[in-house]
């Protein structure tokens, strides 16, 4: 077996791995109860699904700087799904302790 | 597989257009709005229009969906007393932008297959720009006057936003720190500029030969602007200051003081003297994209809320 096709078959099933988590984080994301609980279901997506998307295009890259760049776009989608978890999070505490 | 992903992103946007206008409250009629940039931008991508997807995800989705939301949140709670529009209202509106909707509608079915294209001729006349993106090559070059008025109305919306501060704070800073920083914001007001900063920088760098430009670039350095002053780590400056003002006016000066050298150094109004067009092209969108970065803030940051510091 070649190392093209060993690559494209580590692109297919890692993609598919993280579209998997993106689908069960939006179920959650519908289906869940309350706002917390929906929070924590999308920001698993998030992280693991794009982390795997990533990786899983890492081989197709083509370049050293090609697979960085998607590396910089995991770190900072990462960095901003985390301060918006902590914000969403935060604000609706405070909502909860003072109705 | 490519016509399944067209499709569900046509069907998206359409419910997500239809998910605006039903909306009854404002909020969440705005977040459909931003929902409807991003895959707008997905859109553009998919019609391999990179500069026009990067314009709309910023302007279209980022700057357009923080300016209303700040807007919302400026008039909450606050004329609602007034009669919502009534029924006859409703269908007017609703009439008018049907017939709307029905004319582009005609318009577009309407274009000829093959459509009339400016490409070929657009692409043969680049090396004399010694660029290496046609789309640069019009804003700036074929079409140069069009940015040039683009980038002027900007200016005037800011004028207009500014105008609404009353006399007495005229020239005063405008307020966007909120009363209490989360420190998660914070946090990430120092993380993330240096990386914003970098990343606005090589947009408008690149732009010359690749996707990007100033407005993407502008859009990207406002937003960081807009984080280090609402994590309250730099306080917005007087509207007042000299600062702020030359960085506005900067861009569109320096467009036209070029153009008019034209007169003398090449054939004209906005043409560029021969071999020079690159550097005069790149200094022009380097002054531009810290305008539109200065303007998009402070449109953003809305007009003067607190008396100048004399």
């Amino acid at each position: 077996m070649s190392m093209g096709l060993l690559a494209d078959i580590a692109t297919i099933v890692l993609v598919s791995a993280g579209a998997l988590l993106f689908l069960a984080g939006a179920l959650g994301l519908l289906r869940f109860p309350d706002s917390l609980s929906r929070l924590h279901a999308i920001s698993k997506a998030d992280n693991l699904g794009l982390g795997l998307i990533v990786l899983g295009l890492m081989p197709q890259a083509g370049s050293i700087a090609g697979g960085l760049k998607l590396v910089c776009v995991w770190l900072l989608a990462q960095l901003s799904a985390a301060t918006a978890s902590q914000l969403l999070a935060r604000a609706l505490q405070r909502d909860r302790t003072r109705p | 597989m490519m016509a399944l992903l067209d499709l569900s992103l046509a069907a998206l946007l359409l419910l997500l257009a239809l998910g605006v206008v039903a909306e009854r409250q404002e909020r969440g009629a705005i977040i459909a709005f931003l929902a409807f940039g991003l895959m707008l931008g997905l859109a553009w991508l998919r019609l391999a229009a990179p500069d026009v997807a990067l314009t709309e995800i910023a302007i279209g989705g980022g700057v357009t969906g923080i300016l209303l939301l700040r807007a919302e949140a400026a008039l909450r709670g606050r004329g609602k007393t007034e009669e919502p529009l009534r029924r006859t209202g409703r269908l007017a509106v609703a009439v008018a932008c049907a017939m709307i909707s029905a004319g582009l509608g005609y318009a577009v079915l309407r274009f000829a297959t093959p459509a009339p294209t400016l490409a070929p001729a657009a692409a043969e006349a680049l090396p004399a720009t010694e660029l290496g993106n046609p789309v640069t090559a019009v804003l700036l070059a074929y079409r140069a006057l069009d940015t040039l008025l683009e980038k002027v109305v900007v200016l005037l919306a800011l004028i207009g936003v500014w105008s609404l501060a009353p006399d007495g704070l005229w020239g005063g800073a405008p307020v966007v720190k909120p009363a209490a920083v989360p420190a998660p914001l914070a946090w990430l007001a120092r993380v993330l500029p240096p990386f914003g900063v970098v990343i606005g920088i090589y947009m408008f760098w690149v732009g010359a030969d690749a996707p990007g430009g100033t407005f993407q670039a502008g859009t990207v350095l406002a937003a960081m602007w807009l984080l280090v002053t609402m994590a309250g780590l730099y306080p917005a400056p007087d509207t007042g200051a000299r600062l702020p003002r030359l960085l506005l006016a900067g861009g569109p000066v320096l467009f036209l003081g070029i153009a008019f050298l034209g007169f003398v150094f090449a054939e004209g109004f906005l043409a560029y003297p021969e071999g020079l067009a690159k550097p005069l092209i790149v200094a022009i969108e380097a002054a531009l994209t810290l305008s539109v970065a200065a303007a998009l803030a402070l449109l953003v940051a809305g007009p003067a809320r607190k008396a100048p510091a004399r």
